[in-house]
């Protein structure tokens, strides 16, 4: 019999919530985590505000010990051992110092870019001949697999560490890989997940692609407007997510909480053909990706009650709804319950798929879909479309059986993934 | 500078690198970094950055390369310090 993929762990680090419990109260209360940073201010930034997780010296040392933290100057790497270690405990698994490495055990944990503030550092240091001074960490700071490799030797894990990257599409397909791992039969269970760095020097060159927004920078919680006609494009974010899948005879045998199914999914790309470009999608490939995951998860399109979507708050807003309803043949008051968690946390990029995933999770769990906050004047294009009722305002009590979730980004790359309820 | 005071300075500098913390409760000139005090060899260079700081000197790489024991590295640190 084919294995069954089921999420067993969670841990989160969001502009709006660290920590499991933070998050879901945040979700819950539609709170959002935008700020204004007078440091982009200082750098003459258009859009001067942006999505940060709030992480304390208090809980830094919860995570690191003193030799780790000397130096530590990558945000990324941060957010992602809270998230992961954080996934790692709630799933009941424990950590071992001594003994073998934990061979059915792996890590799948993407980024775009890593620790560009150590970075930094070194080049100025390289640059004034000074490179002797550099320490020993400025390599596993900033290579793209430092986060697998500082998460896989916290944890011990001795099954496939590595780290993907495709752009705002990370998370997602991260936890896609890591489901096929375990689908495959060689891994029992699997970190998956994705961080991304906070700040001027991953922020500037969307600032300087004048796409993210410039006229809310006295007023932040309200600049990020999915679905919204005044949206005026996403604003920046970061922070990390992380989920535990497990083979379910596994979770099973020792007994794990379960807090949803993966059912499938699919990724693609729009090969930048047609439509598709560097920074725009495929239409055909967006559609494709939805209805192949579909397909490969046994699911008809009117069995999904809720998606959570990639909804950035940019004019291409739109045009994901129109792919939805195309590739789901439904439209309407028949379309499905759909939010967008950019609202409150912004864009995190390479940490969005799957800070989104543990949110999408989190209402299937609970029960709940979280509100779109800044979308009280749904796009025109978007209420053509789907009945504008299917975006609610504010959190609703709703049982989700099945979310479809999907993270689109730059390189024409999509991916799509759906999550059901489990039932003992 | 006294030795005393340079070896007082010096195991403050390594403190937080040790993963063999017995090995600080006898700390004296035969004391070795890799062995006794099981710190990592790549945190080696840091330990000779912070010398580097907290000494105000400069140690290149073949003065390092010899820097196995508490005694080495006091004796490299004495004659910076002298020159």
């Amino acid at each position: 019999m084919s294995k069954r993929v089921v999420i067993t762990g969670m841990g989160v680090a969001a502009p709006n919530g660290v920590g499991l419990d933070n998050f879901q109260n945040a979700l819950k209360q539609t709170q959002s985590g935008i700020r204004f940073f007078p440091e982009l201010e200082e750098l003459k930034f258009s859009c001067q505000i942006g999505g940060k997780p709030e992480i304390t010296e208090e809980l830094l040392q919860q995570y690191f010990t003193p030799l780790q933290l000397r130096g530590l100057n990558s945000s990324g790497i941060v957010y992602g051992v809270i998230s992961g270690t954080d996934a790692w405990k709630d799933a009941g698994l424990s950590i071992t110092d001594t003994g073998s490495p934990d061979w059915d055990s792996g890590i799948i944990f993407g980024t775009g870019i890593l620790g560009v503030d150590k970075f930094r550092e070194a080049i100025h240091l390289i640059d004034a001949g000074k490179t002797r001074r550099l320490g020993s960490t400025s390599v596993v700071q900033t290579m793209a697999s430092g986060i697998s490799a500082y998460l896989g030797g916290i944890l011990g894990c001795g099954n496939q560490v590595t780290t993907n990257s495709s752009a705002c599409t990370t998370g997602t397909e991260a936890l896609l890989m890591g489901y096929d791992r375990i689908k495959a039969g060689k891994a029992k269970r699997m970190l998956v997940g994705s961080c991304g760095d906070h700040g001027p020097y991953i922020w500037g060159g969307f600032d300087a692609m004048r796409i993210l927004p410039n006229k809310f920078n006295n007023d932040p919680e309200k600049a990020s407007r999915p679905m919204s006609e005044s949206a005026a494009g996403f604003v920046p974010g970061s922070g990390a997510g992380a989920l535990v899948l497990e083979d379910l005879e596994s979770a099973n045998k020792r007994g794990a909480r379960i807090y949803a199914e993966v059912l499938g999914g699919e990724v693609n790309s729009g090969g930048q053909r047609g439509e598709g470009s560097m920074t725009a999608a495929n239409n055909e490939a967006v559609q494709r990706c939805i209805k192949t995951a579909l397909k490969n998860s046994n699911i008809k399109a009117d069995e999904i009650d809720t998606i959570n979507g990639h909804l950035t708050a940019t004019t291409r807003d739109s045009v994901e709804i129109l792919n939805w309803t195309k590739a789901l043949k439904r439209e309407g008051s028949d379309f499905p319950d759909i939010n967008s968690l950019k609202g409150m946390t912004g864009h995190c990029l390479s940490a969005s798929g799957s800070i989104e995933s543990v949110a999408s999770v989190l209402q299937i769990y609970k029960g709940f879909m979280f509100g779109n906050i800044n979308c009280d004047d749904v796009h025109p294009e978007i209420s053509k479309l789907i009945d504008p009722n299917k975006i609610p305002n504010e959190k609703i009590n709703k049982k989700i059986n099945i979310l479809a979730k999907a993270s689109f980004g730059f390189g024409d790359v999509n991916a799509v993934v759906l999550f059901k309820k489990y039932i003992a | 500078m006294s030795e005393k005071e340079i070896i007082t300075r010096l195991k403050k500098i390594v403190e937080p690198y040790v993963q063999r913390i017995e090995g600080m409760a006898n700390f004296h000139e035969e004391t070795d970094f890799l062995n006794d005090l099981q710190i990592n060899s790549a945190n080696l260079v840091d330990v000779v950055l912070d010398v580097e700081d907290e000494f105000d000197i400069e140690i290149d790489n073949d003065s390092m390369e010899g820097m196995l024991t508490v005694g080495d590295a006091k004796s490299i640190i004495q004659k910076k310090l002298a020159s």
